[in-house]
C-alpha cells in the first residue's frame, strides 16, 4: 500500500487522519510543520503528500512549490476553509488535487487513489507518437520536446495522455475530471484549468497562443489539430 | 414651473412695469411739452402776422385781396390760403384743412391741428380776420407750416424710451438670472446631496455658505446626514461583528470536527463488533458528528456569502446532465419525475447548481408530497428549472420567509433533517449566478420553486 506523508499542524486532525489512513492500510508519516515534511521527504520516499495549507513557518503553498520543484510527487492539499483563493493559489503552486476540511476519510482515500493511479500504457503499436515538436512515449511515460524530456507532474502527464489519445476531439472539463481526476461532474473544473495552465507552460512555445492544448470556448479542451 | 423660470418672469414683469412707468411717463410729458410749445409759438407768430394786416377794408374782398392776405400771412417758410366772399386764394392746398378745423374757425375761434400729409407732419392754423376787434370780416385764413423737426424730435424721444426700456429689461433679466443662480446653486447642491444620501452614500454633505435660510437648511441636512451615518455605521459594525462571530465559531468548530470526521469511518466499521449499548452509543456519535459537520459546512458556506468571498467556478455544461447527475447521485431518480431536454448548454458553476437542485428536491421530498416533478426549459436567455410537489403547498404567511435562515414553517417541528440553511444557500447560489429563485403555490395545489439562471457567456 502507498506511503503517505501527512503535513498537518493541528494535533487532533493529524492524529485522526493518521488513524483513518492507517486503518485503510496506508503507511503514514505524519509531521507538524512544512520544514519537517520537506526534511522527511528525502528519507521516507512517500508516494503521495497530503498537505495542509495553513501551516506555521513555511506555509503550505511554499511547501507545495518546493516539492513540485524537486520532483513529480503527487500532492493533495487540505484546505481548511474551502476558500476559493486558497484553492486557486494551491493549484497554481502545483497541487494535483484538494480536499476541503472536514474531510471524509473515504473522500481523501479516493483522491489519493486517483492521483496515484498510474497512467495506463497504450495499446497502440507505436512506441513514441510525434505531434509537431512533441514526442509522447505512452509506454515509458516520457514526454519530450525538441528531443529533450519534459518534467511533468503526474496529473499533468495524465491530462496530456488523455487529450492526445484522440487528437482533434473536444473533451469537456467534466469528462477530463472523470478520466484524469476520477471525479464525476461534481469535481472542481478549476482543477482542469489550473492543470492546463501548468501543462501549457511546459510544452507550449507560447502558452498564450497554445498549439497543443487548445481551448474550445463553450465546450472544453482539445489536443491540436496541429 | 421651475423656480428659475418663476424668478425670471417676476424680474421681467417688474422691469417692464418700471420701464413703462418711467420711460412712458417721461416720454408723454416731454412730447406734450414740445408739441405744445411749438404750437403756441406758431399760433402766436401767425396771429401777429394777421394782426399786422389790420385794419381791413370793410368791402367784400376780391381775389387779389385774398391773394395779398395769404401772401402776407404765409411769411417766408409757410404756405397760406385765404377764404372770403365765396372765393379763395393762396399757395396752400385746401385738402389739408379738415372739416373739424373748419367748423372750429367758422365758430370764430383760433384753431390749429396737426395733419399728416404726404410723408410729413404739418401744423395747420386757421382764424377769422376782423375789421375791428369785434366785427368779423368774413375772411378766413389758414396757414400751414412743416412740423417735421418737432415730430422727428418726438420720435427720437420715443425711440430713446424704447431703447432704455429694453436695456432695462435685459439688465433685469440678467440680474434675475444671477439671482436665480445664486439661490438655485445651493438648492441644487442640496438636491444632489439628498440624492446621493438616498443612493446609500452616507458621506454626502453640502457646503454651507453665508448665513441665510438656505445655509441653515444645509446645516440641518448635514447634521441629519451625520447622525444617519453614525447610526448606520454602528448598525453595520454590530452586524459585521455578529457575522464575524458566526464565521469564527464555524471555523473553530471545523478543526475538532475534522479530527472527529476523520475517524468516523473507523468507528463505523468497528461498531458492529461493539456489544449492545456501546455500539448504539458509538453509532449515535457517528451520526450526529455527520449532522454537525453538515451544519458547520452550511454555516461556513453562508458566512462566505455574507462576506462576499463566495465565488463562481463557471464551466460550460449541459444543464440536463448536471441535474440528472445530481438526482442520480442522491438516489432521487426513483422518487421524482423529471423532464430534462438535453442540449441546453449554459455557462454556470455545476457544483453550485448541484447544491441548488439537491436542496430544492430534498426540500420537496421532505416537506411536500409526491409526485415531485423537475422540469428544465429555456426562456428569455435564462435556464429555468422548476421543482414542483403535490403537497398542501406553502401557507401564505410562510411564503415570504421560505428562504430565511433556520426558518421553520412549523414551529412545533423540532430539528429537521436538513441544517435549516438549505433553501437559504440555494437562494444565495442563485443570486451569485445573477439569477433568481422564487417560491409559489401551484393553482392545482402544491408548492413550486422556480430557479432562473442566465445562460451566461459573460461569466
Amino acid at each position: 500500500m502507498p506511503r503517505v506523508l501527512l503535513i498537518e499542524d493541528d494535533e487532533a486532525v493529524r492524529e485522526g487522519l493518521s488513524l483513518a489512513l492507517t486503518y485503510q492500510g496506508h503507511t503514514v508519516d505524519a509531521v507538524r510543520t512544512g520544514e519537517e515534511g520537506l526534511e522527511l521527504l528525502a528519507n521516507a520516499a512517500p508516494d503521495v503528500v497530503v498537505l495542509d495549507l495553513m501551516l506555521p513557518g513555511v506555509d503550505g503553498f511554499e511547501v507545495c512549490r518546493r516539492i513540485r520543484a524537486s520532483g513529480d510527487l503527487p500532492i493533495i492539499m487540505l484546505t481548511a476553509r474551502n476558500d476559493d483563493i486558497d484553492v486557486v493559489a494551491g493549484l497554481e503552486a502545483g497541487a494535483d488535487d484538494y480536499v476541503a476540511k472536514p474531510a471524509q476519510p473515504r473522500v481523501l482515500e479516493a483522491r489519493i487513489r486517483a492521483v496515484l493511479r498510474r497512467a495506463t500504457g497504450s495499446v497502440t503499436e507505436v512506441v513514441a507518437e510525434r505531434h509537431g515538436d512533441l514526442t509522447i512515449d505512452r509506454d515509458g511515460l516520457v514526454v519530450s520536446r525538441h528531443g529533450r524530456p519534459v518534467a511533468l507532474a503526474p496529473t499533468e502527464l495524465r491530462l496530456l495522455l488523455e487529450l492526445s489519445s484522440s487528437p482533434g476531439r473536444v473533451m469537456s472539463r467534466q469528462q477530463l475530471l472523470q478520466s484524469v481526476w476520477d471525479q464525476g461532474y461534481l469535481g472542481d473544473s478549476r482543477l482542469v484549468d489550473a492543470c492546463v495552465q501548468r501543462l501549457r507552460s511546459k510544452i507550449e512555445d507560447d502558452p498564450a497562443a497554445p498549439r497543443y492544448v487548445q481551448t474550445v470556448r463553450g465546450f472544453g479542451y482539445r489536443f491540436g489539430p496541429l | 414651473m421651475t423656480l428659475r423660470l418663476r424668478l425670471l418672469l417676476a424680474f421681467g414683469f417688474l422691469s417692464i412695469v418700471t420701464a413703462v412707468a418711467v420711460a412712458g411717463a417721461g416720454y408723454v410729458r416731454a412730447r406734450d411739452a414740445i408739441v405744445q410749445r411749438a404750437q403756441d409759438t406758431a399760433v402766436v407768430e401767425i396771429t401777429n402776422r394777421v394782426e399786422e394786416l389790420y385794419p381791413l377794408s370793410p368791402r367784400p374782398p376780391t381775389t387779389a385781396v385774398l391773394e395779398r392776405i395769404a401772401g402776407r400771412v404765409s411769411g417766408r417758410t409757410d404756405a397760406a390760403i385765404a377764404y372770403g366772399n365765396g372765393q379763395s386764394a393762396g399757395s396752400m392746398s385746401p385738402e389739408m384743412i379738415t372739416p373739424e378745423l373748419r367748423a372750429l374757425v367758422e365758430s370764430g375761434r383760433v384753431g390749429w391741428q396737426r395733419v399728416a400729409h404726404g410723408d410729413s407732419v404739418w401744423l395747420v392754423v386757421g382764424m377769422q380776420l376782423r375789421i375791428t376787434p369785434t366785427e368779423p370780416s368774413g375772411i378766413e385764413v389758414y396757414v400751414v407750416r412743416p412740423f417735421t423737426s418737432e415730430s422727428e424730435f418726438v420720435s427720437e424721444l420715443a425711440f430713446n424710451a424704447w431703447l432704455i426700456g429694453s436695456a432695462g429689461l435685459l439688465l433685469a433679466l440678467a440680474l434675475g438670472f444671477l439671482a436665480a443662480r445664486g439661490v438655485l446653486r445651493p438648492v441644487r447642491a442640496l438636491q444632489l446631496a439628498a440624492w446621493k444620501l438616498g443612493q446609500g452614500d452616507l458621506t454626502a454633505r453640502v457646503p454651507v455658505r453665508g448665513r441665510d435660510e438656505l445655509a441653515s437648511v444645509a446645516t440641518t441636512f448635514n447634521s441629519t446626514a451625520s447622525s444617519l451615518e453614525h447610526h448606520v455605521g454602528q448598525l453595520r459594525r454590530m452586524e459585521a461583528d455578529a457575522r464575524r462571530f458566526v464565521a469564527d465559531v464555524s471555523h473553530e468548530l471545523r478543526t475538532p470536527l475534522a479530527a472527529m470526521t476523520a475517524v468516523t469511518d473507523v468507528l463505523d466499521a468497528e461498531t458492529a463488533a461493539l456489544p449492545g449499548v456501546a455500539g448504539q452509543a458509538a453509532r449515535l456519535v457517528n451520526r450526529e458528528t455527520q449532522n454537525l459537520t453538515r451544519l458547520v459546512n452550511d454555516l461556513i458556506e453562508v458566512t462566505r456569502f455574507d462576506s462576499g468571498t463566495a465565488a463562481l467556478a463557471p464551466d460550460d455544461v449541459d444543464v440536463a446532465e448536471v441535474v440528472l447527475s445530481c438526482l442520480r447521485l442522491r438516489g432521487y431518480l426513483t422518487k421524482v419525475t423529471a423532464s430534462l431536454p438535453s442540449g441546453i448548454r449554459a455557462r454556470l458553476d455545476p457544483r453550485r447548481l448541484d447544491v441548488i437542485v439537491a436542496n430544492l428536491v430534498g426540500n420537496a421530498l421532505r416537506h411536500g408530497a409526491p409526485p415531485v416533478h423537475v422540469t428544465l426549459s429555456v426562456a428569455d436567455g435564462h435556464v429555468v428549472i422548476r421543482v414542483a410537489d403535490s403537497g398542501e403547498g406553502l401557507p401564505d404567511e410562510v411564503l415570504p420567509h421560505v428562504f430565511a435562515r433556520f426558518y421553520k414553517a412549523d414551529s412545533a417541528r423540532g430539528r429537521s433533517e436538513g441544517s435549516g440553511l438549505g433553501l437559504a444557500i440555494a437562494w444565495e447560489n442563485a443570486r451569485l449566478h445573477g439569477g433568481t429563485l422564487d417560491a409559489a403555490n401551484r393553482p392545482e395545489g402544491g408548492a413550486v420553486f422556480t430557479l432562473r439562471l442566465p445562460l451566461g457567456g459573460e461569466l
